[in-house]
């Protein structure tokens, strides 16, 4: 075993772009944007992983996931680090995560329209209403209303479309 | 590390990461207990989440005050194995959920001073403090719009929701002015340039507060009575309630998973 040659590092990503997001499966972590590093210490492999929001129930469950995904590759070593800055944003997300998301019923996010909290920026969106159109995945129509900023997980809100009348859920920008 | 270049007292940082972690735990158990209550269920799942993002925050301050202590306690230790003296959350927090008005009061008067925190924390000399920061930050601001959005539609709605909202922030009022004011573990972090004076936050507060009450149609009360202590462990009656539910397990079954 100690002759044996260690898997190369864009094998390893290829290995990590199949492993499924376990809240949104249609999503590979990789897609996500959340496995920032991958490198070899030895023979032992480091995946630095970081947090999509602080208190996703999921993350325990992704650490275990490409443990496992690593071992059954023939990886025995296996040590995740995580790293908090800088902090993820669903600008990492992948073009391709992006489609597979909307085939799949959520609407992706829509960039650099994420809550910045400044107080002037809230009076504009307070006063004039929100300015972010989210388009409804299913028929594409722009005529969609929010209906709450939390959905099913953390990392959605609730949107219901006016044109075909389905509620959906919007994979919001952070 | 560059943050062992930091001079500061172990101790007081110990004591300003509780007060970050607390914070957060403190407000998070009681968001919490709105699970499975809340008017409507999109409410009740936002209320979930957003109690979800702040003890997602809590496991990063108290595991850093854990570290930094260097005894060997981890999050979870400095969660469920102190007492309330030990706590070191402001009041606000432990204020009783009450009605929807109520809990979304407490929650925005909060997100206002949270967001201008973290806000000032990102550029903390300890890199440690301005990572969690930079990360906490962004989902304090999805909290702030949420809850400065809800206080304008029931202040400025009917007749009655105005009324309780009133009444809600006539009563959470004096529970705020703790979270400006000064004691020697601010200075000694001032110092340090490892967090802002509280005092200085302030002003910031009072523009996002008085433009949302605007919008809102509410009055600002104006009583400067503030209730204290908090901060310094002493706490009101209900803190040792909260306590007693969230600690049950782990005093009951030290050291049980699942």
């Amino acid at each position: 075993m100690a002759t044996a040659t260690l898997p190369s590092i864009d094998e390893v990503w290829h290995w990590l772009a199949q492993v499924p997001d376990p809240e949104i499966p249609v999503l590979s972590l990789v897609d996500l944007g959340i496995v920032r590093e991958v490198a070899w210490e030895d023979d032992t492999l480091v995946v630095t992983v970081t947090p999509t929001y602080s208190g996703c129930p999921a993350t325990g469950i992704i650490n275990l996931d490409i443990e496992r995904e690593l071992n059954a590759r023939g990886v025995a070593r296996v040590r995740l680090e995580r790293r908090l800055s800088p902090p993820w944003t669903t600008d990492w997300m992948s073009a391709e995560g992006r489609e597979k998301l909307r085939a799949y019923g959520i609407a992706p996010p829509v960039d650099d329209t994420a809550a910045d909290g400044r107080s002037r920026a809230l009076a504009r969106r307070l006063a004039s209403g929100s300015n972010l159109t989210v388009a409804c995945p299913r028929c594409g129509s722009a005529q969609t209303e929010k209906v709450s900023q939390f959905g099913s997980t953390a990392c959605k809100a609730s949107y219901r479309c006016l044109s075909c009348l389905e509620p959906f859920d919007y994979f919001k920008c952070i | 590390m560059a943050s062992a270049g930091i001079a500061v007292d172990r101790a007081a940082l110990f004591e300003f990461l509780t007060r970050m972690g607390d914070n957060t735990l403190i407000l998070g158990h009681r968001v919490s207990e709105w699970c499975g209550h809340a008017p409507v269920l999109e409410e009740d799942i936002a209320l979930a989440n957003t109690a979800l993002d702040l003890i997602g925050q809590t496991q990063l301050w108290l595991g850093l005050a854990g570290e930094v202590e260097g005894k060997g306690r981890n999050a979870d230790a400095l969660a469920f194995l102190r007492d309330a003296a030990a706590f070191r959350n402001c009041l606000l927090v432990e204020r009783p959920n009450g009605d929807f008005g109520q809990t979304l009061t407490r929650q925005f008067l909060f997100d206002a001073w949270h967001h201008v925190m973290l806000t000032a924390l990102t550029r903390s000399a300890d890199p440690r403090i301005a990572e969690i920061a930079a990360k906490a930050v962004k989902e304090a601001a999805y909290h702030l719009e949420r809850s400065s959005d809800l206080v304008i539609r029931l202040g400025d709605g009917t007749d009655e929701s105005h009324k309780r909202m009133q009444r809600a922030l006539d009563d959470i009022w004096s529970y705020v002015g703790e979270l400006f004011i000064a004691d020697d573990t601010d200075r000694a972090m001032v110092e340090a340039g490892i967090a802002p004076d509280p005092a200085s936050l302030r002003l910031e507060w009072d523009a996002i507060v008085s433009e949302v009450l605007r919008e809102a149609t509410l009055k600002a009360p104006t009583s400067a009575y503030v209730h204290k202590g908090g901060r310094r462990g002493v706490h009101t009656e209900h803190l040792g309630y909260i306590l007693a539910d969230m600690q049950f397990l782990q005093r009951a079954y030290p050291g049980a998973t699942w």
